[in-house]
């Protein structure tokens, strides 16, 4: 037996590991640290930039006739934003679902693995390419709008709506819905009655993180709902405005009172996502606890 | 004896016609709701296929992919432009590689820190900060590099870089007020979140017994990590990077806001560039028919990559986790 | 059922040492040439703990001594004052019902609790006169001396000769690998049936194959003592023996501590016993440490006769 002979090493070789050891752990900080820098500072100057210039004229009034002096606020921002939300919300949500449903109820049809397929390539596509689709399909027909921004939002929201539903709807458990078969149920009568309550708060938080990622879209709106200057309420043929949209205008342009608004926007939309973000994830968090 | 069979037998008794219609309603709903995902897509490539159909053919698509003038034209009818997407394509590789270049290695050392270094007191709150940073809508990201970040920090940073490595083509100066620097250097801190959640979410998922055999074998936490839970979660690594690169392609707001709007290949990283998607939405509103299909074969082009480099993702994963569960040596 | 020592002895498979049956508590007396390593500080500081007076009743030779310990987590305390002594080269079985701590204990003899954030040891463990818990010992150390097999084989998800040679590559081995991961293999009892597909997964072995795989990966570091977590619980009937006559095999070489909940296992691979019981506190206690032979004829306590004999609860 030489059995002696790996222990020699021991000495210099172990205090060079314990070394290595404290050393990339050091490293392994600071890699936390360099990245969570920029991060924090990206909510930080948002509130400090934003909160001086977040007055009540701001959340309650619409440009002023002029872009270049200050005063005037982004409330037709805010109205699109929320209007074609709510839209996108409604289309996307019952053809989401549905698609999920399908995914669940009936996995061995021979279309579930292409629509799963499908939808995970859809989440891929960059959102300025649907703005681009809509465009084509729809702009060039009925004009830019309300609603053709909300249909490329809507088309955004659709696939991370399906692959969420799908994963929280195959949560539920089989003995539950065998038991409402059990009952002489039909399988609409179980989906609805036990399937869909049994999953409600865990495909609201799919839902809310959707509208959130959604909302905070700017290209397919560049395409699709144009602009606006003061609110809009029509559904369709008139330009649109929201947000990002606005931030997106006043950002790159030259004027410090413009510059100022758009601050005051963006914590008005990192307020808005994060907010919706946070609520999902409370009634995640509350769901895993019960 | 016999009722009972009948009455659990659904086919053998006459059920009420209503549920039975419910059914079908229901299984017709349902798929509808699926066909209409596959529709969407199918609709999606084929109009916009079409449309810019007449850009390729009258551009050839070889030129189209590696040209370097962009020339529109302002015809209602016909393409009397020049389109070529070359310098596009490059400043969409140019940033999207210095992401994920900055990126990847910062998205592993969070995600290891988060799995195996903090306690679970540390660690979940900072898990959840990354979730929640993530959604940033990106046009905050934008506004935030071009007002705040890129001329305060990376300025200076820029200018350093090209005083002292100036003489290496990519570091050359001067330094523009908006360059792919800039652009590439915000997207990572934009994809960092989706890539650590990724590769947190995978560290987290390698066998405590396997952490175990190393510790009871004398490795060093380092050693774990480094040498357990890194290379058992390769294939999900390379998968998440991939992720991050397709959004990395796909991003648009922040980049059209800090890229510059370049004309021409730089090879510096510190002169204007311009990006594919960029390009769409800083152009869009002064084009004419023309010029915005030609902007729609810009977008196919990007479409095409993503759906590649994402395919190829899955492709290696599926690969990777193939042989894992075999032999590497 | 009643376990005598008349049916360990039948069952107890091929002993290399038959005196070990007769005298258990005794260390052999000679060492194979150079498999035992001669002890060496852990500590980086070189000062020898101050001597101290062991009680008459510990065995001649410990290699590992646990005086008053407890362990918590959190502010529950798992295991209350427990003190045992471990003789060297020869098998010590921790036995008890599920939640007297016998896996605890365990991990405490190479500081694998110091991995469960909130863990906390009151007390010493003892290895070569030094108390590992002392501030400047260094648990990376403890464990590449006090090597650990785990209830679950746990192979890495890596080539077969890859998972041998893991360890002796932290330690910087730079000899004949090929020669060690053979050695070890060998000694495992595993070499004849890997020999051709050393570059094959771990993962790709059988239950039994993987256990003795981690059994050679733990051989391949050379520790002195090896602790082992129900080694044989998630295996068959035929791979627990194998594993049995593996640990009768290895005990010349190294130290072996066990928990196990098999009666029999413990009766017929063991040379000691610990029996450890739940108190009323759901803390872990000893209720008496004695040779194997002598727990499973003429037992002390009333409570060691009641949980060998299986009318425990």
């Amino acid at each position: 037996m030489t059995a002696a002979v790996s222990l020699r090493a021991t000495g210099a070789r172990a205090r060079r590991r314990a070394f290595v050891n404290a050393a990339m752990h050091a490293v392994l900080g600071l890699a936390v640290l360099a990245a969570l820098v920029p991060l924090f500072l990206i909510i930080a100057v948002t509130i400090a930039q934003g909160l001086p210039a977040m007055t009540t004229e701001f959340l309650t009034s619409t440009f002023n006739f002029s872009r270049r002096v200050q005063g005037g606020g982004y409330l037709h921002g805010l109205i699109g934003t929320l209007y074609m939300g709510g839209l996108a919300t409604l289309m996307a949500v019952p053809i989401g679902i549905a698609a999920a449903l399908f995914l669940t109820e009936f996995p061995r049809s021979r279309l579930a693995a292409p629509i799963r397929f499908f939808a995970d390539v859809m989440t891929g596509v960059p959102s300025v390419f649907v703005g681009l689709f809509v465009y084509a399909v729809l702009v060039r027909q009925i004009g830019f709008g309300t609603f053709v921004g909300a249909v490329s939002l809507a088309i955004i929201m659709l696939p991370i709506i399906v692959r969420s539903a799908e994963e929280i709807l195959r949560t539920v458990p089989g003995d539950l819905k065998r038991g409402s078969y059990a009952l002489g149920a039909r399988q609409w009568q179980t989906v609805f009655r036990v399937t869909l309550p049994a999953a409600a708060s865990g495909l609201t938080t799919g839902v809310m993180l959707a509208v959130a990622r959604a909302l905070g879209e700017t290209a397919p709106l560049v395409l699709t709902a144009l602009a606006a200057q003061t609110v809009v309420l029509d559904f369709q043929g008139q330009g649109q405005t929201a947000l990002p949209l606005l931030i997106f205008r006043e950002a790159r342009g030259a004027f410090a009172a413009g510059q100022e608004r758009a601050w005051a926007g963006a914590l008005e939309l990192m307020a808005l996502v994060l907010v919706l973000s946070i609520v999902a994830r409370a009634i995640a968090t509350r769901r895993a606890a019960r | 004896m016999t009722s009972r069979t009948t009455t659990l037998n659904p086919g053998g008794i006459a059920s009420s016609g209503r549920g039975r219609l419910g059914d079908r309603a229901f299984r017709w709903a349902v798929a509808a709701g699926g066909i209409t995902v596959l529709l969407i897509l199918a609709l999606m490539i084929g109009s916009t296929t079409l449309d810019a159909l007449p850009v390729f053919s009258s551009q050839g698509i070889v030129d189209f992919l590696t040209g370097i003038t962009w020339d529109p034209g302002v015809s209602r009818t016909e393409i009397t432009g020049t389109y070529q997407a070359g310098v596009f394509m490059f400043g969409t590789l140019v940033t999207s590689l210095l992401a994920i270049t900055l990126a990847l290695p910062l998205s592993i050392a969070i995600a290891l820190f988060l799995s195996d270094v903090a306690g679970p007191r540390v660690a979940r709150p900072l898990a959840y900060l990354v979730e929640l940073l993530a959604a940033i809508p990106s046009v905050v990201y934008g506004l935030w590099g071009l007002h705040f970040f890129a001329p305060t920090v990376l300025k200076p940073v820029a200018k350093f870089l090209s005083e002292t490595l100036g003489f290496i083509p990519i570091f050359e100066g001067p330094v523009v007020a908006f360059n792919p620097f800039y652009a590439g250097v915000v997207l990572a801190i934009m994809i960092l979140p989706i890539i650590t959640a990724i590769v947190h979410e995978i560290f987290r998922a390698a066998p405590a017994a396997e952490r175990q055999a190393a510790y009871a074998l004398g490795a060093t936490r380092w050693e774990v990590m480094w040498q357990v839970v890194v290379p058992r979660s390769r294939p999900g690594i390379v998968g998440a990077t991939m992720l991050g690169l397709g959004r990395a392609l796909g991003e648009t707001i922040a980049i059209a806001l800090l890229i510059g709007g370049g004309t021409t290949i730089n090879i510096s990283l510190f002169q204007q560039g311009e990006s594919i998607a960029a390009k769409i939405v800083n152009t869009f509103q002064e084009s004419a028919p023309e010029a915005i299909d030609a902007l729609i074969a810009l977008g196919v082009t990007l479409f095409a990559i993503t759906i590649v480099i994402n395919m190829a993702a899955r492709l290696i994963v599926r690969r990777l986790g193939d042989l894992s569960g075999e032999a590497i040596s | 059922m009643r376990v005598t020592t008349e049916s360990a002895t039948m069952t107890t498979p091929t002993m290399t040492d038959p005196a070990v049956e007769a005298t258990p508590s005794q260390p052999p007396e000679i060492r194979p040439p150079g498999a035992m390593v001669p002890p060496r500080p852990i500590a980086r500081a070189r000062d020898a703990s101050a001597p101290r007076n062991e009680p008459e009743a510990r065995p001649a030779n410990p290699a590992v001594e646990l005086s008053d310990v407890s362990i918590f987590y959190g502010a529950f305390r798992a295991v209350r004052d427990v003190s045992f002594s471990v003789p060297a080269h020869a098998i010590t079985a921790l036995i008890g019902p599920s939640g007297s701590g016998k896996s605890t204990l365990l991990r405490a003899i190479n500081r694998m609790n110091d991995l469960t954030p909130g863990s906390r040891l009151d007390g010493e463990v003892r290895y070569h006169g030094t108390n590992l818990y002392r501030a400047d010992v260094d648990p990376v150390e403890v464990r590449r001396r006090i090597g650990m097999v785990f209830q679950k084989p746990n192979p890495f998800p890596k080539s077969i000769y890859d998972n041998v040679a893991f360890g002796p590559r932290l330690n910087g081995y730079r000899d004949n690998m090929d020669e060690l991961v053979e050695r070890s293999l060998r000694q495992a009892a595993l070499w004849d049936e890997v020999k051709d597909k050393l570059k094959q997964s771990g993962l790709a072995l059988s239950g039994g194959q993987q256990q003795r795989l981690c059994i050679a990966r733990t051989i391949a570091v050379e520790p002195e003592i090896i602790l082992m977590d129900e080694p044989a619980s998630a295996l068959d009937p035929r791979s627990t023996l194998q594993i049995e006559e593996l640990m009768a095999e290895l005990k010349e070489n190294y130290t072996i501590v066990i928990v196990t909940h098999n009666m029999q296992q413990a009766a017929r691979a063991s040379d000691r016993t610990v029996f450890l019981n739940m108190g009323d506190d759901r803390a872990g206690y000893v209720v008496e440490v004695d040779d194997t032979v002598k727990i499973f004829t003429n037992p002390r306590e009333q409570l060691t006769e009641d949980y060998i004999s299986g009318r425990f609860g």
